[in-house]
């Protein structure tokens, strides 16, 4: 996993609340047993007018005009403003891969949904919940400012504003040294093999029915 | 001190807990399908790693599997590849069961684990699925995890993880005619959202709880994430003991008594607390429709398709209007006047034979409306396929008008060929009508069994509890 310590980037607005991992990357493009390659789907159903398969030319197919990552003030945007309850649905990590692999490290919302939520750090994206006032105001400022980026100062926990505001946050002190450190949790678990072996030789007396 | 049943589940299964509350849980059993696993096999043979233990694993191959013509196999090349690789990867891992494309007890991976007894109360259950969550109807700690936790349950047989905040939603009383536990958890999405379960587990208790099969309390949990929940909870009683006797995992014999003196404790102590409390009366519960693209967009079917010009907050008015145009309804729209193209009955919240029972029971010696297009049932698992016809319950929905499907998550998700066209509107016993789930640009209502059987005679919505 990619370290994330200071993230300084464009910003795009999406504008929904209850933004679903069905939107995020559609079912068909779960077909795939890699883990890249998903950014050209990254919301598909609203990105593009026609209907995306799996293995088609991206680059040839109608862009929706409409849709707001389409927007060439919005190109190259590495953090994703968004509203209430996004990564709402299914477990698919694909839905950070995705959003991942198109560009996007964070993503700044009022609440977000828990599996995509745990899933977004697995992969070095990180997902900042503000309060509403603060998201209201940055979509207000993000919506009048060409070119509106932000800093976001994960060692700090804050994000930054251009005009100096600093909006803190929370994060989980051990997810917080993962990304910093961009480690990856199956070995830090591993150190602990004895105790998992030793648990699991106890629950085996106690209740052996659990291991047929 | 007395506890809340997930407290007891927690603390059965903290291996190790870090200084600031985060902790290691151990897994009982991994269920595992092909869609989300793949890259996680990928990724434990790449690091050099191994299984830790092959035997909590229980396999099948369900979300991109055809539901028809078997004998021709996969013929989609991408999903065929998909499924064959997990055969790939279990034939190399091994497993302590798998059940792959075409075997008799393959199946919706939610289905499969409760009837053959890999899902046994007092387990940690984790699935690389959402609706793992339907497992807590066996008081599991049972919830969806991403293709990376797939992967770091693979390797260690643990998951890092913080304890959730608790909540009690009891539902007392006597549900009425023609009100199914998919209609209490549509009734309990519209009233507290589906972000009101965030950062819970929710437990369900309350007489009308207690007064469902094991089904219906599938049903219910499997809606505990359409609600926020990771994970549902309902207790054990005697309904759960009776329900897993003799099946195939569960144990036998002297094991199986002392697994039920352990399982007996599994509840809430009386005087547990929970952070969070939310009651229903179960006799306020009407059938229940959705009607927008969010499960919490739902209104009993004897209302009308709500306004948004009488919704104050701009932001829930933009997101109604939007659901509305998707929908292609008008506000105002008595939900019994709402037409359908097409009928699903299937997918892990509604397609076990008490589902097809229910459904078969409304449609028998009747005939599917000529204005629907397509109506099909789509059995969760080859044995409830089988179940169902042993008991005639196919030849009365053939007779009816429907099609009688192999077992799989079909037209749930749409990855495999069954599908909504752009503009189709969809009476379905599935647990998401996000847009494009059922198909891009397809309209998705989700309905118990019972609706879905009543809607597609009568090619609308009506209230089948008048059916009764
Ligand atoms: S039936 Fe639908 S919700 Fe259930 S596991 Fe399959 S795709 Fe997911």
């Amino acid at each position: 996993m990619d370290k994330f310590v200071r993230l300084e980037g464009l910003v795009a607005p999406l504008d929904r609340a209850n933004v679903d991992t069905d939107a995020i990357i559609p079912k068909q493009f779960l077909k795939s047993i890699k883990r890249s390659g998903f950014g050209p789907n990254l919301f598909d159903e609203w990105r593009y007018l026609d209907v995306g398969e799996p293995g088609q030319d991206n680059s040839r197919r109608p862009l929706n005009p409409d849709f707001v990552l389409n927007q060439p003030r919005y190109q190259g945007a590495q953090i994703l403003l968004a509203r209430k309850n996004f990564g709402c649905g299914s477990s698919r990590e694909h839905a950070p891969w995705a959003l991942l692999d198109f560009g996007f490290r964070a993503v700044l919302a009022e609440s977000f949904a828990d599996i995509f939520f745990n899933n977004c750090f697995k992969n070095g994206v990180l997902p900042i919940v503000l309060p509403a006032t603060e998201i209201d105001a940055l979509f207000a400022l993000v919506g009048a400012t060409p070119g509106y980026r932000l800093l976001i100062d994960l060692e700090r926990q804050q994000v930054i504003r251009p005009d100096g505001r600093a909006l803190p946050f929370a994060v989980d002190a051990f997810r917080k040294e993962c990304l910093l450190n961009g480690w990856d949790d199956i070995g830090l678990t591993l150190r602990h093999a004895e105790l998992i072996k030793a648990f699991e030789d106890r629950r085996r007396i106690e209740q052996p029915w659990l291991f047929a | 001190m007395s506890q809340t049943l997930y407290e007891k589940l927690w603390q059965d299964h903290v291996v190790h807990q870090q200084a600031d509350g985060t902790a290691l849980i151990y897994i009982d059993r991994h269920l595992v399908h092909e869609v989300t696993s793949p890259q996680a096999f990928e990724g434990l043979k790449l690091a050099g790693r191994k299984p830790w233990r092959v035997s909590s694993i229980v396999a099948t191959a369900d979300h991109n599997t055809p539901t028809d013509h078997w004998e021709r196999g996969i013929e989609d090349p991408v999903s065929r590849l998909q499924v064959e690789t997990l055969d790939a990867n279990i034939r190399e891992v091994g497993a302590l069961a798998y059940f792959p494309f075409r075997d008799p007890r393959q199946g919706i991976v939610h289905v499969v684990g409760p009837e053959s007894g890999a899902t046994l109360p007092g387990m940690t259950v984790v699935c690389g699925d959402s609706h793992t969550s339907t497992h807590g109807a066996f008081a599991c700690m049972a919830h969806g995890i991403g293709t990376s936790e797939v992967e770091h349950v693979l390797a260690t047989q643990c998951l890092l993880q913080k304890r959730s905040k608790t909540m009690l939603l009891q539902v007392d009383g006597v549900l009425g005619k023609g009100v199914t536990a998919k209609d209490v958890a549509l009734a309990i999405i519209g009233r507290i959202g589906t972000a009101g379960g965030t950062g819970y587990a929710i437990e369900f208790a309350g007489s009308a709880i207690r007064g469902l099969s094991m089904e219906g309390r599938m049903t219910l949990c499997n809606m505990a994430i359409e609600a926020g929940a990771r994970l549902g909870l309902v207790a054990v009683d005697e309904v759960t003991i009776d329900y897993l006797r003799g099946r195939p995992f569960a144990p036998q014999g002297e094991q199986w008594e002392r697994a039920v003196v352990a399982w007996r404790r599994l509840h809430s102590d009386p005087d547990a607390h929970f952070d969070c409390v939310v009651e229903l009366s179960a006799a306020d519960i009407r059938p229940q429709v959705t009607w927008g693209t969010s499960p919490e967009m739902v209104v009993p079917v004897d209302a009308c398709v709500p306004d948004p010009a009488s919704e104050p907050d701009p932001t829930r008015r933009e997101g109604m209007q939007r659901a509305l145009s998707y929908m292609g309804l008008r506000p105002n729209l008595p939900i019994r006047e709402i037409w359908l193209d097409k009928i699903f009955i299937g997918s892990c919240t509604n397609s076990r034979i008490e589902d097809l029972r229910a459904a078969a029971g409304i449609v028998r010696g009747r005939k599917v409306a000529g204005s629907i297009r397509q109506a099909l049932v789509v059995p969760g698992s080859g044995l409830v396929k089988q179940q169902a016809e042993s008991e005639g319950l196919d030849q009365v929905f053939i007779a009816a008008g429907f099609e009688w499907r192999e077992p799989g998550c079909s037209m749930c998700l749409a990855m495999n060929a069954d599908r909504l066209e752009p503009g189709e509107r969809c009476a379905a016993t599935s647990n998401r009508n996000f847009e494009g789930r059922q198909g891009a640009g397809g309209r998705t209502h989700l309905v118990s069994p019972e609706m879905a059987a009543a809607a597609a005679i009568a090619g609308h919505f009506c209230d089948v509890g008048e059916w009764l």
